[in-house]
């Protein structure tokens, strides 16, 4: 399978990937390992490729309470940067395609793709973390949890660029953790949850959740948040079942038993992690 | 159509090719360079039968373009010999008898290097893990393990 023809441009700086995207049908070329599949297919014909891979878009820094990482670090370099990074998003990246993935797949792509699916998406959720968007008029950060808006649909305007991914380091007397069961042939997760909880004096005082591969989007589950403070940590799966009604799923009764399944693991992993209880 | 020029290191020797920047990596590496120890399985970047090390990593070469990896250095099967030995990896393959058809050999050997690269001493989950993207329609999987073991372990 070859893709269709399309115009290639590879991109020396930001400012001229903008420019190049002035094409309604051109498309940001980043790892790859989404978009060159959905082209040999023909799900996708870009008009024009704006290849970012030589930008001076990689790496990871941290800066005060934050972690940025450029939008071309692949999952890879990510996890060899590992210092600091928090549980619930270097276990989800670690649980990403296999080897050759990783070491192509890109952070920033994941995110600007917005695969229903993404593992990554639901840790960059959970964690409250935040899209660098750039254009020819400035630069914006947008919340992760109003970045995506539908199936592989972002807030993303044509002729912008996402250059980082910013991602707050998790607070003191928190701890968070990613949870999925995957598809075994396609590596891709049937439900996945990253959660993320801050105690105070023994007690769960507040709990962040994203949720992946279960509806048209990467989401936040503000119900099930609340159940797992009202309970102090340890919510039973009829009340997690409960919270999730309020959310616009896409789950048959086994997808949606493994999302409570996935919520209860990664709960307990955050909340031991958050008290210094982990084992080891 | 328009074509694009790319300079690629192949096993060490300048190559110099012009193609459409549709191009996938593995027909590159196969109709203009000849090299067609790269196998073609799934075509759909899941067998992994297609990698190859791109300045040193493993990447599955139906899913990048040429033109993603002009002034890079490409290492495919046929580039790990030297002076006709066989490369360690290749001898444990030989010696455990990692391979049935040996279709997917090349790229199980070459993810096998990526791995070795990173991480000397792998235990058994390791290696099979690392391997996770490399599918064995023989489903010999168990040699293919143990080749990779006695490779890390030099006992070739």
């Amino acid at each position: 399978m070859i893709p269709a023809a399309f115009d290639y441009v590879r991109a020396e700086t930001v400012d001229e990937a903008i420019a190049a995207l002035a094409d309604p049908d051109a498309k940001v070329l980043a790892g790859g390992m989404s978009l060159l599949p959905m082209m040999k297919l023909r799900l996708a014909r870009p008009s024009v490729l704006v290849d970012i891979g030589r930008l001076d878009l990689r790496g990871v820094t941290h800066a005060g309470d934050t972690i940025e990482i450029a939008a071309m670090t692949t999952y890879d370099e990510l996890l060899r940067s590992d210092d600091g990074l928090p549980d619930a998003l270097r276990e989800a990246v670690a649980t990403v395609g296999d080897l050759q993935v990783r070491n192509s797949g890109t952070v920033g792509g994941s995110i600007a793709h917005a695969d229903p699916a993404s593992d990554v998406s639901a840790a960059f959720v959970a964690l409250g973390g935040r899209a660098r968007l750039q254009s020819a008029g400035g630069t914006r950060e947008v919340p992760a949890d109003e970045f995506f808006v539908g199936v592989y649909t972002t807030v993303l305007r044509p002729q912008e660029l996402l250059t980082a991914v910013v991602i707050p380091v998790d607070p003191p007397g928190s701890g968070s953790a990613y949870a999925s069961v995957e598809n075994d042939a396609s590596g891709y997760p049937l439900a996945g949850a990253a959660v993320q909880v801050q105690v105070a004096g023994g007690q769960v005082a507040s709990c962040r959740i994203g949720l992946t591969a279960v509806a048209a989007h990467p989401l936040r589950a503000p119900a099930v948040e609340s159940a797992v403070v009202a309970q102090d940590g340890a919510p039973g799966s009829a009340a997690i079942a409960a919270a999730l009604e309020e959310l616009p799923l896409h789950v048959d009764d086994y997808r949606a038993h493994l999302l409570t399944v996935v919520i209860r693991r990664a709960v307990e992993t955050a909340c031991a992690r958050a008290r210094g209880e982990e084992q080891a | 159509m328009a074509s694009a020029e790319v300079t690629l290191t192949v096993n060490g020797s300048l190559r110099q090719l012009e193609l459409e920047p549709r191009t996938l990596l593995v027909h590159a590496l196969r109709d203009q360079c000849e090299l067609t120890g790269t196998k073609i399985g799934c075509d759909t970047s899941q067998c992994g039968a297609c990698t190859v090390l791109v300045d040193g990593r493993a990447v599955k070469s139906c899913t990048v373009l040429a033109v993603q990896v002009d002034g890079k250095s490409i290492q495919t099967i046929e580039g790990l010999s030297e002076d006709g030995e066989l490369h360690p990896v290749q001898q444990a393959f030989r010696k455990h008898h990692g391979l049935q058809c040996g279709y997917c050999t090349p790229g199980m050997i070459l993810t096998s290097i990526d791995l070795l690269e990173r991480n000397p001493s792998p235990d058994e989950h390791d290696i099979r893990r690392a391997l996770s993207g490399n599918l064995c329609r023989c489903t010999g999987y168990h040699t293919i393990v143990e080749s990779v073991q006695a490779a890390a372990s030099a006992d070739a």
